[in-house]
This record gives C-alpha cells, sequence and structure tokens, in this order.
C-alpha cells in the first residue's frame, strides 16, 4: 500500500509540474517558490472533499482510488476560505518557510517578482493597499480624556451625536425674525448637503470590480444604517437605482461608465473620480472576461470588450476644466446634488484641494498611499503618493489658512482600519471617512491580494456566478451593519471620554491629539504637540 | 485668514433669480426666443429649462458668447416634450453635456467638449468643433459640418440597440477615436485637396470597440497600433449612405459624389487591446 | 550674471505654483495702437476661466515719448518704502532715471491690497566688467539682482516702450485699478485671467511674466519644471517667483534674444515632435528635430500648456505637443486674436475673416507687417 501512494505522490508532483529538470528546456518552467504551505492533517481529515470546492484555484485534489488529499501549494493564494470551511479543522495554510539565503535588500518578495516579470514580460498587477512597511501615523498618535477637570459623559446613558452633513455651507446666514420669534425664515440660499448618521461612509468599489451581491450588500448596509455607499465608476445598476439611489455617492471617472442623467440625480451626490490613492496618475482595465452581459448593461460597453478607465479624464486637464466639469454635473442636477471631487494624496495635496474648492467642489476626497484597489500596477501601489494622515493635516491646515475650510467637506479613505483611526481622521480635520478594505474583510475577504485574478474564493471581487453565490447580500450586509455599528459605538465611548458629546466638536480639534515617537517635522506636519507636551 | 483669498464664485456669482430673467424670453405658444446676449452660463439654462416646463418645443437662442452647457439642465422627470434649440452666435465648452432626448441646432462654430457623454437627442453644427467632440457619447447623434479638433469620439459607447452616431465633414486633429469603445463614427474630409491626407495622428489608438468610417487618404503611421483597415461590407455602404445622406439634408452637399469617394472602415484589432501586458 | 541664492538645500525651495487660466492676444500687424477695451471684454467672456486671485495685461507701443528708454515697472509689497528706497539708489546708481512716477491707478478698484506700484525709465549706466555686458544683458542682471536682494521690490517688466500690469483680482478689475482703458494705446495687448491652485495671493505671481520687453501669459501647469527651472540656472535665470510660467519667460530669453533662434524652431524645442513622428520625416527635417531635442532637452517643456509671448513687433501663441490646453487663432482685417475660446474673439468682433486651431505645438507667430500668421492655417482646423 505505502509503495503505491509514493508512487501516486510521484504522479501527482509531475502532474503539477514539479518535474526535477530537464535535459536542454523546451519550454520555460516557473522557477518561483509557492507563496504558502498547506499542512493537513490526515488524522483529521475526512476526506469531504469541501476544501476543493471551496478552493477556485484549484489547490486541493481528492484521489478516488487512494481515498487520498492532494495539494498543488503553487496554486495556493492563502485567502483561508478552505482552512476555514474544513469542518474538522484539518488545514493549517502558512506563508511558505522556504526561504532564498537571507538578504535585507533582496528580498524574497523582489526575487519572486524578477522571476515572475523574467517568465512574462508583463507589468505585475496587485490588489488591495499598500503592505509596505510606510509609518503609519494612526500608530503614533495618542487620544485624550477628561480627567477631574472636566467630565467625561457615559455614551449609554446620555445623547451622543454623530450626524454629519457633507456639502458647502454658506458663510452666514441671514434670517427673517417674526414680532414673537414665531415666524422665522431663513433667507440665504443653502448649498445642497447630504446627511449621514455615522461618520463613516463605504468607499468607491464597482459594480465590475466587485460581484453585484457585495455591491448590492454595501447598498443595503448603507441604507440600513443612514449612510452612503459609492458606486465606484462602473454604473449604478437599473436594479438597484430606485431603492438605494439616494444612499448612493455616484461615480463620475475617466471611462464615464454608465454615467446617464438619470444616475446622476437618482444620487445622493455625485462624485468625480480624479485619482485612487492606490494608483495616483494611472488609469485602468476592468478584464473583459469580467465585463458579463450585466456590467456590459450597467457600464454601456459591448460584452467581452475590456473596461478602459483612461488615466485623466480627457475633459480635465486643468484646474478650470475640472471647474467647468463640476458645474456640468450640477447643471445636469439642477443644482440639487453636492459634487464631490476625489483624488489621490500626492505631494502638493493641500494647493490641489485648495483648487479644488475654489474650483466649486462641495466635497473634496482624499484617498492616501495605503488605499486600496481591485487591481493596479504592484509597482505604483507601493510607490506613489503620501500616508492619507499627513495629507489630511496639510489640506485642512490649508483650507483654513485660506478661510474656506467651511465651503466643503473632506472625506479622507485609504488606511482606516478601526474606530480609533476614524476618530483620529475627525480630530486632524476629517468630516468622515472613507472605508473600503474594513467593509470588505467584515464580508469575508482576507487581504489575500489576489482581487486583479477575478477568482476571489469569498464572491466578493468575482464576476464567476459559481463563487459570487457564496456572498449571500441579506447576511452580508447585517455583518456590515454590524461593524458600522460597533465602530460608532466605540467612536461615542472615546467622545464621551474626552467630554464631548457631537463628533462637531472633535472636527479638526487637534488638542486631543498627541504623537509619540514622531520627528519634529512630521509633528509640524500633522499640526499636533507631543505626548507630554 | 489670509485677506483677499476669500472664495469668489467665478460661476455663479452675479446670476439673477428668475423672475429678473424673464425679460430676456419671449414665449408665443410652444415657440421661444431667449436674448442671451447679457445671460450667463447658468442663466441661460435656467431660462431653457423654464421655457421646456412651459411645453415649449422650439427654442431660438440668439446673441450666444461662450454660455457653456446649453441644453444639460434639460433631463426633466414626467417628460416634457423636446426641445428644439437653436443656436446662433458661438456656444462655450460642454454644449449638450449628458444631453437627454432634446435637438441643439447651432448656426455657427462650436467649442470644446460637443456632446460630452451626451446621452440622448441630437446637435448639428453648422461650423466647425473644437476638441473633444463626442467624448464618451452614449447615445444620440452628432453631425459637424466642417473640422474637428483633437481627440473627438474618445471613449464612445455603445450597448446593444444603442449606438451613438457622429459625422464629420471636415478633418480632425490628432487621437481621433481614441480609446473607442463602441459607436460609429463617420470622418468624409470633404474640405481636403486632391490627394491630400487627413491631419490627425493616432488615429483610433486605443481603440477596443466600434467602427470608424474615414474618406480619403490616410497613412499607415497615422493609425494607432490597434486598429485595422478593412473594405466596407454592404451592410456598412448602406449605413454611410444613410449618415451622409442626412448630412447632406443638413448642410447642402452632394451625397453621389462624397460616396464615390475612396473609404475605409477601422475597426479594433482586439476588444481586449491591453490583456497581454500584465503577469498575473 | 551669476547670484547665490541663499537657501541651505533644495528641500527649503517653495513648490512652484500650480494654475490654469484664460488667455487671449491681440495684435494689429500694421502697428495702429488701440485701447485696452478688446483685451477687457474678451477676458471677461472667459471669467469662469479665473477665480479672482489674479488678472494682468501686457501691451506694447503703450510709452512712445520714452521709448528709446527702458521702462521698469516695479511693484512694492506691503507698500514697503524703505524697498522702495532701496530701489531708488540702486537704479540711480547703475542707470540714468530721466523720468519716475507712481503708475496712475484708480484706489475705488475692486482690487485686493494693491501694493505701491512704480515706473522708472532709464538708460544703463555701466561701470567696470558690465561695459562688456549688452544693454539687455545689464538690465537682466540689474533685474535679477533687485527681484533676489531686495526684499518687497519685485519687478513686474523692463522692456521698451511697453508694460505690464497686473494684481490679485479679476482681470477686469486689475484693468480698472491701473485705468487701462483709460490712459493707454498700444499695438499689442494680451490678457490674462488666473486660476491658482496654490497662491500666496500677491500681485507678483499673477501673468504676465516678463523679463525686458518679453511677455508670458501662460494656462496649464509645466511638470518639467524642475528640469527646465535647473537647467536655466546654469545661464543666470533664477526663478524667484516660483511659478512655472517663469520658466517660460526666461527659456524665450535664452533661446531668443541670448542664442537668436526664431520661434519657429524654439517651438520644436518647447514641444518637440514625438520620436515616432520624426521618424517618418525626410532625412534632412529627421537630423533636425533629433538634435533639437538631443541639445535641448532640458528645455522640453512638458505637461499641458497654452502660452501666449509677446516682445516688441512680435507675438505668438502654441500650445504643448498633444494640445492639452486650447488655443483659437482669428483675424479680422489689420487684427489678428490668440485666444483660449472662440467665443471671447466673437465677443470683441463677431464677424471675422479667418478662425483656426493649430495643431499641438504649432506656433501662431503674428509679425508687424507680416501674415506670418497664415502659416500655421495649414495644419490646423
Amino acid at each position: 500500500m505505502h509503495e503505491k501512494i509514493f508512487e501516486k505522490i510521484e504522479m501527482e508532483k509531475n502532474q503539477t509540474g514539479n518535474i526535477e529538470f530537464f535535459l536542454g528546456e523546451k519550454e520555460m518552467k516557473s522557477f518561483m517558490l509557492p507563496e504558502f504551505i498547506i499542512e493537513r492533517s490526515d488524522e483529521r481529515c475526512i476526506r469531504c472533499r469541501v476544501c476543493e470546492r471551496q478552493c477556485p484555484e484549484g489547490t486541493h485534489r481528492y484521489d478516488g482510488e487512494l481515498d487520498m488529499m492532494f495539494h498543488a501549494e503553487e496554486k495556493c493564494v492563502g485567502c483561508q476560505r478552505c482552512a476555514v470551511f474544513c469542518p474538522t479543522n484539518a488545514l493549517i495554510v502558512r506563508p511558505h518557510p522556504s526561504q532564498y539565503r537571507p538578504n535585507a535588500n533582496w528580498t524574497r518578495e523582489k526575487l519572486q517578482d524578477l522571476k515572475k516579470q523574467a517568465e512574462t514580460g508583463g507589468v505585475i498587477l496587485t490588489g488591495s493597499g499598500n503592505d509596505k512597511p510606510y509609518r503609519i501615523y494612526w500608530d503614533h498618535l495618542v487620544l485624550n480624556a477628561s480627567q477631574v477637570t472636566n467630565p467625561s459623559i457615559d455614551p449609554l446613558r446620555e445623547p451622543m451625536e454623530l450626524r454629519t452633513f457633507l456639502g458647502r455651507k454658506p458663510d452666514s446666514l441671514e434670517i427673517k425674525i417674526g414680532e414673537d420669534f414665531e415666524g422665522v425664515e431663513i433667507q440665504s440660499e443653502l448649498f445642497p448637503n447630504v446627511m449621514i448618521e455615522t461618520p463613516i461612509v463605504f468607499s468607491a468599489m464597482s459594480y465590475g470590480a466587485i460581484s453585484y451581491n457585495a455591491f448590492k450588500s454595501l447598498a443595503m448596509a448603507a441604507k440600513e444604517y443612514g449612510t452612503l455607499f459609492n458606486t465606484g465608476e462602473g454604473g449604478l445598476p437599473i436594479s438597484l437605482r430606485d431603492g438605494y439611489g439616494s444612499s448612493a455617492i455616484v461615480q463620475v471617472a475617466s471611462g464615464r461608465f454608465g454615467v446617464d442623467p438619470d444616475y446622476l440625480n437618482v444620487a445622493a451626490a455625485v462624485e468625480i473620480k480624479i485619482g485612487q490613492g492606490a494608483k495616483p496618475g494611472i488609469g485602468g482595465h476592468l478584464p473583459g472576461e469580467k465585463v458579463t452581459e450585466k456590467i456590459s448593461e450597467t457600464r454601456m460597453i459591448p460584452e467581452g470588450t475590456d473596461a478602459l478607465s483612461p488615466a485623466p479624464q480627457h475633459d480635465i486637464y486643468s484646474i478650470e476644466d475640472l471647474s467647468m466639469l463640476i458645474y456640468a454635473l450640477k447643471e445636469a442636477t439642477n443644482y440639487e446634488k453636492p459634487v464631490s471631487v476625489k483624488i489621490a494624496a500626492v505631494h502638493n495635496v493641500a494647493a490641489i484641494a485648495s483648487g479644488i474648492v475654489r474650483a466649486g467642489a462641495d466635497i473634496v476626497a482624499i484617498d492616501g498611499l495605503r488605499g486600496g484597489t481591485g487591481a493596479a500596477p504592484k509597482i505604483i501601489r507601493d510607490n506613489v503618493g503620501i500616508p492619507i494622515e499627513l495629507a489630511l493635516a496639510a489640506v485642512d491646515k490649508r483650507l483654513r489658512e485660506e478661510g474656506i475650510r467651511n465651503k466643503a467637506s473632506i472625506l479622507i479613505a485609504g488606511g482606516i482600519r478601526n474606530s480609533a483611526d476614524v476618530i483620529k481622521a475627525i480630530a486632524l480635520g476629517a468630516d468622515a471617512v472613507y472605508i473600503g478594505t474594513p467593509a470588505l474583510v467584515a464580508m469575508g475577504c482576507t487581504i489575500c491580494q489576489k482581487c486583479y485574478t477575478g477568482r476571489c474564493s469569498w464572491g466578493i471581487c468575482t464576476q464567476d456566478p459559481y463563487l459570487t453565490r457564496r456572498l449571500n447580500p441579506e447576511i452580508a450586509s447585517k455583518r456590515l451593519v454590524n461593524l458600522l455599528r460597533g465602530w460608532s459605538h466605540e467612536i461615542k465611548e472615546m467622545l464621551g471620554g474626552m467630554g464631548i458629546n457631537a463628533i462637531e466638536s472633535l472636527r479638526g480639534n487637534r488638542d486631543h491629539l498627541r504623537g509619540v515617537g514622531l520627528e519634529e517635522w512630521e509633528l509640524n506636519v500633522l499640526g499636533v504637540k507631543g505626548a507630554g507636551e | 485668514m489670509v485677506s483677499g483669498l476669500s472664495l469668489r464664485d467665478m460661476f455663479l456669482e452675479g446670476v439673477r433669480p428668475i423672475e429678473k430673467l424673464l425679460r430676456y424670453v419671449e414665449i408665443e405658444d410652444d415657440r421661444a426666443i431667449i436674448d442671451a446676449s447679457e445671460l450667463k452660463h447658468k442663466e441661460v439654462n435656467d431660462l431653457l429649462r423654464y421655457v421646456a416646463l412651459k411645453h415649449v418645443t422650439k427654442v431660438d437662442l440668439v446673441n450666444v458668447v461662450g454660455q457653456r452647457y446649453i441644453g444639460t439642465r434639460l433631463h426633466i422627470p414626467n417628460p416634457s416634450p423636446k426641445l428644439e434649440i437653436h443656436i446662433q452666435g458661438t456656444p462655450g465648452n460642454d454644449l449638450g453635456a449628458f444631453l437627454d432626448r432634446h435637438r441643439i441646432i447651432v448656426h455657427g462654430n462650436a467649442q470644446d467638449g460637443v456632446g460630452n457623454t451626451m446621452d440622448d437627442g441630437e446637435i448639428v453644427v453648422y461650423g466647425r468643433a473644437g476638441d473633444v467632440v463626442a467624448m464618451s457619447m452614449r447615445g444620440g447623434k452628432i453631425f459637424i459640418r466642417d473640422n474637428v479638433g483633437y481627440r473627438t469620439a474618445i471613449h464612445m459607447k455603445e450597448y446593444v440597440g444603442k449606438i451613438p452616431i457622429l459625422v464629420v465633414g471636415g478633418t480632425a486633429q490628432d487621437f481621433f477615436g481614441e480609446y473607442m469603445a463602441g459607436g460609429r463614427v463617420i470622418l468624409l474630409g470633404l474640405n481636403l485637396k486632391e490627394g491630400e491626407r487627413h491631419k490627425a495622428h493616432y488615429i483610433g489608438t486605443g481603440m477596443h470597440g466600434g467602427i470608424i468610417y474615414l474618406r480619403g487618404k490616410v497613412e499607415d503611421y497615422q493609425l494607432g497600433k490597434e486598429v485595422g483597415i478593412l473594405k466596407l461590407e454592404e451592410e456598412d455602404w448602406k449605413f454611410v449612405e444613410r449618415q451622409v445622406e442626412q448630412y447632406c439634408n443638413y448642410f447642402g452637399a452632394n451625397k453621389e459624389k462624397i460616396m464615390e469617394g475612396n473609404f475605409i472602415k477601422l475597426v479594433p484589432v482586439s476588444r481586449r487591446p491591453y490583456g497581454k501586458i500584465y503577469a498575473y | 550674471m551669476r547670484f547665490e541664492i541663499n537657501v541651505k538645500s533644495e528641500r527649503f525651495i517653495p513648490d512652484k505654483d500650480m494654475q490654469a487660466c484664460g488667455l487671449f492676444g491681440v495684435m494689429n500687424i500694421e502697428g495702429k495702437r488701440f485701447g485696452g477695451e478688446m483685451a477687457i471684454k474678451a477676458i471677461i467672456n472667459m471669467k469662469a476661466r479665473g477665480n479672482g486671485l489674479g488678472g494682468g495685461f501686457a501691451a506694447y507701443g503703450i510709452y512712445p515719448d520714452y521709448k528709446d528708454y527702458y521702462a521698469i515697472h516695479i511693484m512694492f509689497q506691503n507698500r514697503n518704502l524703505d524697498a522702495k528706497k532701496k530701489v531708488d539708489e540702486f537704479l540711480s546708481k547703475n542707470f540714468d532715471v530721466v523720468f519716475d512716477e507712481e503708475i496712475p491707478n484708480n484706489p475705488e478698484a475692486d482690487v485686493v491690497d494693491p501694493p505701491l506700484v512704480w515706473r522708472y525709465f532709464v538708460s544703463p549706466k555701466k561701470e567696470g566688467e558690465d561695459v562688456k555686458l549688452s544693454d539687455d544683458d545689464y538690465v537682466v542682471s540689474k533685474v535679477m539682482h533687485i527681484n533676489t536682494s531686495i526684499d518687497d521690490a519685485y519687478v513686474f517688466s523692463s522692456g521698451k516702450d511697453m508694460g505690464v500690469f497686473k494684481g490679485v483680482g479679476f482681470p477686469e478689475d486689475v484693468a480698472d485699478f491701473f485705468l487701462l482703458n483709460e490712459l493707454y494705446k498700444g499695438y499689442i495687448w494680451v490678457a490674462h485671467s488666473r486660476f491658482p491652485t496654490n497662491t500666496p495671493g500677491w500681485w507678483g505671481g499673477a501673468h504676465p511674466f516678463s523679463i525686458l520687453d518679453w511677455t508670458v501669459v501662460h494656462n496649464g501647469e509645466i511638470s518639467s519644471y524642475g528640469t527646465n527651472k535647473r537647467f536655466l540656472e546654469m545661464y543666470g535665470y533664477y526663478c524667484t517667483l516660483f511659478t512655472d510660467t517663469e520658466v517660460m519667460a526666461y527659456a524665450v530669453d535664452l533661446l531668443m534674444r541670448r542664442q537668436g533662434l526664431p520661434i519657429e524652431v524654439v517651438s520644436k524645442i518647447f514641444a518637440a515632435p514625438m520620436w515616432d513622428l520624426i521618424e517618418h520625416m525626410d532625412e534632412k527635417k529627421k537630423k533636425l528635430y533629433s538634435t533639437l531635442r538631443m541639445v535641448y532637452s532640458p528645455l522640453l517643456i512638458n505637461g499641458p500648456f497654452t502660452v501666449i509671448v509677446a516682445h516688441q513687433g512680435e507675438m505668438f501663441g502654441i500650445t504643448d505637443r498633444i494640445r492639452l490646453r486650447p488655443i483659437t487663432a482669428g483675424a479680422k482685417g489689420d487684427f489678428v486674436f490668440l485666444s483660449s475660446e472662440e467665443s471671447a474673439i466673437r465677443a470683441v468682433s463677431p464677424k471675422l475673416d479667418l478662425v483656426w486651431t493649430p495643431r499641438g505645438g504649432e506656433p501662431v507667430v503674428v509679425r508687424l507687417k507680416r501674415k506670418d500668421h497664415l502659416m500655421s492655417i495649414k495644419e490646423s482646423i
């Protein structure tokens, strides 16, 4: 029996390509090492074959003749779907221990990338946000709490308000007051604002990048919790417009996919996407195989065609062109919707944001260095842009200095991981934050960074009907609402601790932040004192 | 706050309420005349929306000098009748941007961004037009009598039966049909001299959908590497003839003479032009 | 011509200004002088292209009584009289000042914090080493000295029989401040409406930028600024105003005045043809364009731009090589117009003889008593 198994294993190896060497190379053999190792406890394994069915990469394989499970580790992306679904916990998937000679300069990742490019000649793709060890400023900022001199507030029993308005505010109100204060009337013209019940909004993730079910889950959760989701640049399916339009920020991006007058008018707000933190300055390609019939209809391009988003919007080559599109959208929506402009955080972000506000935007959205993506060239994701904390502090300061901070709300995105990050962002000056990756993780994502393959085992970043069925919008939206609820509670607790009972009193209130382990210039940019100062 | 930096809205500054604008419009039954000479960008559309809601179907917009977005704010729920807007003068950028069903006729030249992300309707220009004509156009028709500028028909789209059409009588500048994802574009080159080639370089670069019909001479190196040249099939000829006929109806050219010219058909080599540049 | 810039490291040099704008230029090719009305009216038509943070004008032929003297327009920030005293001393030491006065203005105009703006009509008084310099080079070096060494003093313009008038406000307000329509007649008028994204809110940052009688108005953002700027520093030009337009002004001065290249060639340095178009040229042209690209690569102006450059007897407009910013030319009788939008030309001259849009990188050159502007029609639409 043992011999037979040994023979079989040899055969398996050959089939999966692990042939030891060739006499004379006929075709290019991959020199890549597997990224993950799979450890299967044979004692626990009951041959139920769940792992085999759950893995869209074809990593696991059952051999009926031997009644044994085999795996091809080089296919494994480490998404943990099999480990989670294994009923007997028989699987451990962890980073592969095999290492090249340790080298601080030539890391395993760099060597693997070189080999991959040598084998394909291509641009290396990746998904999710920048995973490089740039300084995470959230982790160097600490919050304040009341002790003695003013009381902390108990959020469980006393009112604690998170309601936020996004949009342009006038400098002053002209109010006509009647004799006995009965007939009070606002005379000033007000700008459109959109109200959210918690300062957390779902980031732009397009239908196309993510599945219909994932997209709908975000819409449902946003509606239920009284916040917003963002359609991304792939349009809003007709079937969701009536139910969820009023919870949507609809994007107008360089591809102008699915942008029709109705799309603009059903939304809560319109966002012009200039850039994305994960890939500032470049466009995007949704590969043709993801352009299914329904996506084709929503985006208005033929089925199976690459959906190409050019790098720039070709009617915006400068700030006055941006102004032209902002007002075009205000015209197209009868001046009833706030218009947001989303940019990636780059070197001159403060000046650019000022220009955006002066160009007529009601909201400035800034996406930082660690912002996520469904697909981006790795070299761009890992090297272009600046951290959101510094960008936010610089923008808020600049707009205040110019006396135009009230003319637009600031939404930030890219690298928010928990409610502490949210509250620190608000203290640095944000009106609200976008969350993308946390929402995906709530739905099942494990940040395996393989979003671009279209084979997401969690049914999120895929259009394969076999996989998308795994995500039930009823359940996924519940997970999202739970996340919003949990974070909102935590934010209330932290606010109460600071003796604040309305989120607006923390906005831009950097007195409640202190820096730890930061250099002088960093404290200066952030506009916070060092701890103990 | 630094003095003098306060925000001034160059677009909305000085815009008057609709009551004050009514003296610029005359309505008689379903016809109206609007004098745009003293109107700001937004005021023009305020009045157009006003007359549309009064069930006007034809409006003469006279003395136009650079006002933008004409026709953009006419997406009116509970469908009002289609409006036909005749423009005298020079309309500003983004003429008919996001246009919804209506018809715009320009008796003169147009500027940049004609029919930007236009959804439906028709725009006819008795003159030339500037850059990015028909950008991301989704439906409807545009006829330009003379030349067009850079990046015409960039990222035009289509879906099943909804196919936008652009007909240009003259020639075009660079990046004609760049990123085209759908639609039909006809470039007639009527004002080129005998044997003179079209002026555009990088024609159809990044094109991955739709069709360009090009009449007149063009060198290979003027074409983007994502397009292939084909001969017109019978169906193509029929389609082109129909559009040329309409062009001639509008602008009074000789259809037979136009159809005698040398046409080529440009189509994308691949619907996935950049499928191979990535390492997965 | 060398000055030490007193900064420890390039890290402390502020970033350049970024902006976008509306441009307009009009020239009478017979040299007939006319008032500022056309330029003002045209730039008002393009109001939505600016945001009230800068407007300016250049006019040529406005000082016939002093046409042999350099007319130096200088602003004194914060109306700093100490700076003025230093400038007065510096100018009387280095020049014969034949006349000077405050530039007449309307204090009621709707502009922001007007500085003191003075004009001096001067001729060079060269001594020592400076004798070797041409008058123009001498003036340039003195202008550079004022800009880099005297706080709160900035030279608006320094050419003969011309002047730059600029400030913070919408251009029509700046025109109102300087009484341009009432007091001046010129044969070239250039106007600029500014939309900065990065503004120190001061008058020196407005357009046009000028050195000697060269003026530049610019729309766009020059992505190659850092490269261009560092190259120009080798030739003694220091960009003290931190705007990319300044780079254009100095590059034009270097290539056209000092090196004597015509604009037809200079335009191919700024907006060089793509290599794959050069491939299809005949051998002679191929050699020329390849050599230009090789030698002058640090002066390739990359990124979106339209500029209108003027100097005595000449005005030209050019865009970047892939036309990321607009320009339209028009002609009516002896008037030739350059503008960001056709409608602005039509606003001042509804019935044009000609209207055209040149290819990206193809200059429209308007010269006195010549029809050179028609050359650009060939490849236009």
